[in-house]
């Protein structure tokens, strides 16, 4: 019978990724309703001294592959990897981060374990059965699905990083570590990696600020935005708009088709609030926009909206703030 | 070389509306189009075979309205296409949807499989790598570039994630999902739109293949709808006309006030 | 089942007009260029042969969808609708109807494909409505024609290779003999004149055209020796379809911009839109367009079906489609207020390009004449 919560921990060059901590915070809430555990997965190389990590953040047992196949990231190895250690443990639910690499290597094991894989959840529930009530945004974020995958375990969900929240560090959490044996099957590893190579550190990492100044169209020039991100501490982030002509790096991109983001503050200058905009960045705590149209839809999620001229504006935050 | 490009005709998202009264989603008249992912798939494979020589062949599944997607990719240059409809594979759900196409996709004969990242309705990106699974070939998602080493008979794959890029390789049968940042798809172009005409879309029926009917179709679909809801908007609090000097000492005093500076 | 080779043309070319036409619209302008990367881009999607059967090398399309391009490309600009319409209608089509199995094979190919461009030279500085009266003369020697004189007003000239040309080859029972001929821009003694500077669709190239000697080959008269005048005029009735194709697309296009504009422009606190005499004047002109658009379409197919009505059929649309772009733009001009004036907006664009439609292929005036030409002789 499938029984515990699991997380696939997520980790790049050895780093735990935030998503990975965030699910285990929402694994530790649905396993309180059922009482059962959290189990974290955590693949790579050199990699098990970090499973005390996931333990101080809600994980009851991590189950470890140390192991050099797993170093990057490529789905064949890592897919082996949740199968057998799946297959063996029957867990009633498994989480992923909805990012390039949960949402490659997720619905890659939904086909080999023959269950249901439900997308870019924003909104967890469980009841005392054990079934997963998976909230999830579709057709460009105008809609909620609310999705059950009532006769199959493992019950299966990407989940967009950045919605959940993680517990706080706790070092004197207990938990068991179990490393994991693979029978490998080398014989189906046909793609290679022949290079990897970091790129993108221009934006920062925009989930993780605090707070972020992000320009749409209404802003031609985007320094004034970098000088006022470096005075409040926080980053810059984009619309599409400029990101699509260029002015702004993908990684910065916040909605729909980029990233989603909550920071304690977001100011949005010269952005209209596209919904799929809005589905990036309404969960912020404090939303400041700034738009000549006051009829832009960013005003209905502005805690704070202003009718003026965004350039203007930058200019004037910027010279107050000096 | 023969190429299949999986395709979804979609409504076009942008161009969907709330309805403020009703608050439900305005969809009528809302165009049908090619998902935009899958668009520069075929892109992808129209340039492939341009370069080396192959033949590009499209699919979908859907209803038989599906066929302007299918036609819509011939008239770009696509050589042939071919439908997978019927009552059977009504309800599918990924998982379901990927079965149906891997059977087709084995029907078929292919040596690479090209599909969209995601579909803009949906945005779930799973039936690429499920499809993979299921035909048991190697899966490359989230292409930014493609190409193809004919010497190695390999194709090289640039393979983006948010902060980090692979150069991977691949020989033999494969599934690769890409991104529309990969390239610009064409237009169609006249010779081609006259030459559709002449041409038949196949059409592959749930008799045509050989799936287990316990797979496909609302039976076949582990995940169900519980329920859908539309958005609210409830957060405004106030929206205020100001001239730029007196906006931003108020977005510095808010900001102060609620301790964030 | 559905048409779907019109659906997708339809849909190809809106995109097209939209994404690669609309953007170099205001700058073609300005600066009076040439547009010679997006006639490229015409010709690699097959529309510079849209009409030409495959055998020679075109996308075997009907005359429909060329109109339709023209109309769609205009929409957005007109400069680009007219080397379009002027190419296909003045070079490629008379080529077809008119050319020997061995001249459609030696340039077709190449036209349909947009490798080369194609032009029509028949005004001449003293032969403008009165096209009879030519002063060009090809005189025939052993084994070529002698081409003397000079053209003007030529669309395309100077970026065309290929030329459709009506020049005199002698006296006639009824008055001077004229011929057609397929002129090589490459011919020795061939020579482009003076670049017009105009009031409107200022990126097309309008030119003078000059022969001096000119030796053209006895296999380069196109139709028979003394068909020049019918060649010439069964061509334009075709070109007026085209022209009134452009116009028509200008009218579409500036009742567009005026749309959008209507909705955003705000006075007395209200859109403009709000106001009942713009939404008058939007539904007046709307329906001119509506039945502009219908006659095109009935010319279009008199000249599929190849009915007798052609030549009034095109004057018809012409005439209406022309009369119909100058007032559209004009009122969506006036509509615009004092921005509609300046170059921010299209619409001044566009009410210059229109007025060219009311004189070139022919002029209002040439259209009644015909219409009523046809009337009265029965």
């Amino acid at each position: 019978m499938a029984k515990n919560i699991w997380v696939f921990c997520e980790q790049r060059d050895g780093e735990i990724q935030n998503v990975a901590l965030e699910l285990l915070g929402v694994a530790r809430e649905l396993a309180e309703k059922t009482g059962e555990k959290v189990g974290a997965i955590l693949l790579g190389h050199n990699i098990k001294g970090k499973a005390a990590d996931l333990i101080a953040y809600g994980a009851d047992e991590v189950h470890v592959v140390d192991d050099e196949r797993l170093g990057m990231f490529v789905t064949e190895p890592y897919a082996q990897a949740v199968t057998q250690i799946a297959k063996e443990h029957t867990p009633s639910v498994i989480l992923f981060g909805a990012t390039s690499i949960g949402r490659d290597l997720a619905p890659r094991l939904s086909a080999r374990l023959k269950t249901g894989l439900t997308a870019d959840c924003t909104k967890l529930e469980m009841d005392e059965e054990g079934n997963l009530f998976m909230t999830r945004p579709a057709f460009g974020g105008n809609l909620f699905a609310t999705i059950i995958c009532p006769d199959h375990r493992p019950q299966m969900s990407t989940v967009r990083p950045g919605v959940m929240k993680k517990l706080d560090r706790d070092d004197f959490r207990k938990g068991e570590v179990v490393e994991e044996n693979i029978a490998w099957d080398e014989s189906k590893f046909s793609v290679t990696v022949l290079e990897e190579v970091a790129e993108c550190q221009t934006c920062g990492q925009i989930e993780n600020a605090k707070l972020l100044v992000s320009c749409g169209r209404g802003v031609k020039d985007v320094a004034p935005a970098r000088e006022l991100a470096l005075k409040l501490g926080g980053s810059v982030a984009s619309s599409r708009a400029l990101v699509d002509a260029g002015v702004m790096d993908h990684g910065c991109q916040v909605g729909q088709t980029g990233k989603t983001v909550r920071p304690q503050a977001y100011l949005a200058f010269g952005i209209s609030g596209a919904i799929q905009h809005l589905a990036g960045m309404e969960e912020s705590e404090f939303i400041v926009a700034v738009n000549t149209d006051k009829n832009a839809p960013i005003f209905k999620v502005a805690n704070l909206g202003i009718v003026a001229d965004a350039a203007a504006v930058l200019k004037n935050l910027n010279k107050i703030l000096q | 070389m023969k190429i299949i490009v999986c395709i979804k005709q979609v409504p076009n998202t942008t161009e969907i509306k709330i309805d403020p009264i009703t608050n439900t989603l305005k969809r009528d008249g809302v165009p049908s189009i090619i998902n935009p992912d899958d668009k520069t798939a075929i892109e992808a494979a129209l340039q492939l075979k341009e370069k080396y020589g192959a033949t590009v062949t499209v699919i979908t599944m859907g209803p038989t309205q599906a066929e302007k997607a299918l036609r819509e990719a011939l008239a770009m240059g696509a050589d042939e296409a071919f439908l997978l409809t019927d009552r059977a594979f009504a309800g599918s759900d990924t998982l379901a949807t990927s079965t149906i196409i891997a059977a087709a996709i084995k029907k078929l004969g292919a040596d690479i499989v090209f599909c969209g990242r995601q579909a803009i309705d949906g945005d779930t990106a799973q039936v690429g790598p499920q499809i993979s699974e299921h035909l048991g070939i190697p899966q490359i998602t989230y292409a930014a570039a493609i190409d193809y080493d004919a010497e190695r008979g390999a194709l090289i794959v640039k393979r983006q994630f948010e902060d980090r890029y692979q150069t991977l390789e691949v020989k033999g049968q494969c599934l690769i999902t890409i991104l529309s940042t990969l390239d610009k798809p064409r237009y169609m172009n006249v010779w081609d739109i006259v030459g559709q005409d002449e041409k038949e879309i196949g059409i592959i029926t749930f008799n045509d293949i050989e799936v287990d009917p316990e797979t496909i179709g609302l039976k076949g679909s582990p995940t169900k709808v519980k329920s859908t809801a539309t958005k609210q908007f409830d957060k405004t609090i106030e929206t205020l006309e100001l001239d730029p000097e007196t906006a931003a000492k108020t977005i510095v005093d808010a900001l102060k006030s609620r301790h964030l500076i | 089942m559905a048409d779907y080779k019109s659906i997708l043309f339809e849909q190809m070319i809106k995109d097209f007009a939209e994404n690669e036409v609309k953007p170099l619209a205001q700058e073609v302008d300005e600066q009076e260029r040439f547009p010679a990367e997006t006639v490229e881009k015409m010709a690699k999607l097959g529309l510079m042969g849209i009409i030409v059967p495959k055998q020679y090398g075109g996308a075997g399309g009907d005359y429909r969808m060329y109109i339709s391009a023209v109309e769609e490309i205009s929409k957005a600009c007109g400069t680009t609708g007219v080397i379009l319409s002027a190419h296909m209608s003045l070079c490629v089509a008379p080529i077809l109807e008119y050319g020997t199995e061995e001249q459609r094979q030696k340039y077709l190919p190449d036209l349909a494909s947009g490798r080369k461009i194609g032009a029509f030279g028949l005004t001449e500085p003293n032969a403008g409505t009165d096209a009879a009266n030519q002063q060009t003369t090809a005189v025939e020697m052993e084994d070529h024609y002698l081409l003397n004189g000079s053209k003007i007003f030529i669309t395309n000239a100077g970026y065309a290779s290929t030329y459709i040309i009506i020049a005199i080859t002698g006296k006639g029972p009824k008055g001077p003999e004229m011929s057609a001929f397929i002129v090589e821009s490459a011919f020795e003694g061939f020579s482009v004149g003076k670049k017009e500077k105009k009031m409107g669709i200022r990126g097309s190239s309008t030119c003078e055209l000059i022969f001096e000697n000119v030796k053209v080959p006895k296999e380069n008269l196109l139709g028979k020796r003394g068909d020049g005048f019918k060649i010439a005029m069964k061509t334009l009735d075709g070109g007026r379809i085209g022209i009134a194709a452009q116009a028509l697309g200008i009218a579409e296009g500036a009742l567009d911009a005026t749309i959008a504009y209507v909705k955003s422009r705000k006075q007395f606190n209200r859109a403009i839109s709000q106001f009942q005499n713009t939404q008058f004047v939007l539904a007046d002109l709307a329906t001119r367009i509506a039945a502009a658009k219908g006659l095109v379409y009935v010319a279009v197919d008199a000249k599929q079906n190849k009915l007798p009505t052609l030549s009034v059929n095109a004057a018809q649309a012409k005439l209406f489609a022309a009369e119909t772009a100058m007032e559209v733009t004009t009122k969506c001009v006036q509509l615009h207020g004092g921005y509609g004036y300046t170059r921010e907006y299209p619409v001044e664009r566009m009410m210059r390009d229109a007025k060219i439609t009311e004189i070139y292929e022919g002029t209002s005036e040439v259209q009644r004449m015909v219409i009523s030409g046809a009337l009265l002789r029965k």
